[in-house]
């Protein structure tokens, strides 16, 4: 349980980059991802959606067989393995290999369509899709990978709401560690915008941000005239090794995994809990053998919903009101809510700053709310600082899920 | 319907169903399954789209009738009327 998991290679798509270079140049030049949509039966609605080449790495007929989440994550793990220069079969077995991946939901788009269908079909129920069940099994998305890469070892997704890209990239380290298996694909993905509940879900919530005159803006993590979250799409894929591996190969290596943790909060469907974010930080902390002040960046989780973002600030500032050289940003300003795939992309999106030894602004906050006070907080133009040795990258779900990683600058 | 109308309706399911395929030289009599590497899923696909366009039924015991591109043109064609 000892060993020293480093990542190797990072596939993405965003909606506002389909590679890491594509990504970070988005995120340092505050670049939106977010357009209008016409979301069925409630018309124009806000989103992020990612415009990432599906015949690149998957035939027509897989594609037109599989998910859009399924699509999302043969993209980013093909991509992952090409960045990392892994060739499987030859660097691994096909049977070492481990696809770990995060979700908010996964089958609702189907569902809808399915029934949406049938309503227009005289409720024909005989035209339920034979490929309903495959496409809807919780396991689908990291299935598609399996199916795509001849990978025969273990597959599953991760159900973590929207700390489910943490979740992914955890469930990969512990597995490594476990020695389950020798290399990890793991993150997380999204293709949420696909189904009308979410934006019902959110808007009936009160939690619906959008602005079609300026989609851009629809979005406004921390500042004081926030409306709610944008739901986009997207996925991010770190191809996870031990330490001893990636040396044997002689990989370039991204980051070292430094500690993480996971906990509820056992106390609402919805709401946030200021405590448990709190605990969750200093337990990642603990596993990391660090200090808060060891702590240059802490990505923020950030939805730009009222009681979401306050609740993060006070933990934060809980947390790191005495570390002088931690800096905070936050990424969903730029791309919207990512959901499964949040967490794995907003990690990837920092981890460039080891070696540009910038971070990331948080864009779209004019009016930092009185309540989201953090010291510290970047905020529309990029921050550069000497060195940058580790990130924290924090994701919540609803029903009180609670994440946070530490990566740190890669030191043999 | 003509039988090339009705062939012209299959090949733009089948196009559908197989799209990395070029059914440009699809022979009558060719197996489709071996042609264009199409399996049982495939063929569910072919009978719910035929329901679904074109309102044509094709029970069970049938299906061996959608073998080949000329097969389905003799067996569809009535039903296409």
């Amino acid at each position: 349980m000892n060993k020293r998991i480093v990542i190797t290679g990072i596939g993405l798509t965003a909606p506002n980059g389909n590679s890491l270079k594509e990504f970070r140049h988005s995120l340092l030049e505050g670049r939106s991802g977010l357009s209008v949509t016409d979301v069925r039966y409630m018309g124009k609605r806000v989103a992020g959606f990612c415009d990432f080449d599906e015949s690149k790495y998957q035939k027509k007929k897989a594609r037109r067989r599989g998910t859009r989440a399924g699509a999302v994550a043969i993209y980013c793990a093909n991509e992952a393995l090409s960045d990392a220069g892994v060739e499987l079969g030859a660097d691994y077995h096909h049977d070492e290999v481990g696809v770990y991946l995060g979700i908010t939901e996964h089958g609702n788009v189907e569902t809808e369509e399915e029934v949406f269908q049938m309503h227009e079909n005289n409720l024909d129920y005989k035209l339920w899709s034979p490929h309903h069940n495959p496409r809807t099994v919780a396991n689908s998305p990291a299935g598609e990978v399996t199916l795509n890469l001849k990978i025969t070892g273990p597959h599953y997704t991760i159900g973590a709401a929207c700390a489910g890209g943490n979740a992914g990239i955890i469930q990969g380290i512990q597995m490594l560690k476990l020695g389950e298996v020798e290399m990890a694909l793991a993150g997380g993905v999204s293709e949420s915008p696909h189904t009308f509940g979410i934006f019902a879900g959110f808007e009936a919530q009160g939690a619906l941000g959008f602005d079609l005159e300026n989609p851009a803006q629809s979005i406004k993590p921390m500042d004081v005239s926030r409306k709610g979250t944008v739901i986009s799409e997207g996925g991010a894929v770190f191809v996870l090794e031990t330490l001893e591996s990636a040396q044997k190969r002689g990989a370039k290596i991204y980051a070292e995994v430094a500690g993480h943790a996971m906990n509820s909060d056992a106390s609402d469907f919805v709401n946030p809990n200021t405590a448990r974010q709190v605990q969750c930080m200093h337990k990642a902390l603990k596993m990391a053998k660090m200090e808060p002040e060891d702590i240059n960046i802490v990505s923020m989780h950030a939805t730009g919903t009222g009681a979401g973002d306050i609740s993060e600030s006070k933990a934060i500032m809980e947390v790191y009101s005495e570390s002088e050289d931690t800096y905070i940003n936050f990424s969903k300003g730029h791309i919207g809510h990512a959901m499964g795939a949040a967490g794995a992309l907003e990690l990837a999106g920092n981890i460039p700053s080891f070696i540009d030894g910038q971070i990331h602004p948080g864009i779209n906050c004019e009016n930092l709310d009185p309540e989201c006070e953090i010291k510290n907080l970047v905020l529309s133009k990029p921050k550069e600082v000497k060195i940058i040795n580790s990130i924290m990258n924090n994701s919540f779900g609803m029903v009180g899920i609670n994440s946070s990683l530490v990566v740190k600058r890669f030191l043999a | 319907m003509t039988s090339d109308q009705v062939k012209s309706e299959i090949l733009t399911i089948i196009a559908d169903i197989a799209p990395d395929e070029d059914l440009s030289g699809l022979q009558d009599a060719a197996s489709l399954r071996d042609e264009l590497d199409l399996d049982s899923m495939d063929f569910l696909d072919i009978v719910m789209e035929l329901r679904k366009r074109h309102k044509i039924e094709v029970p069970q015991e049938d299906y061996g009738m959608l073998a080949t591109l000329g097969s389905c043109v003799e067996y569809l064609s009535p039903k296409f009327q």
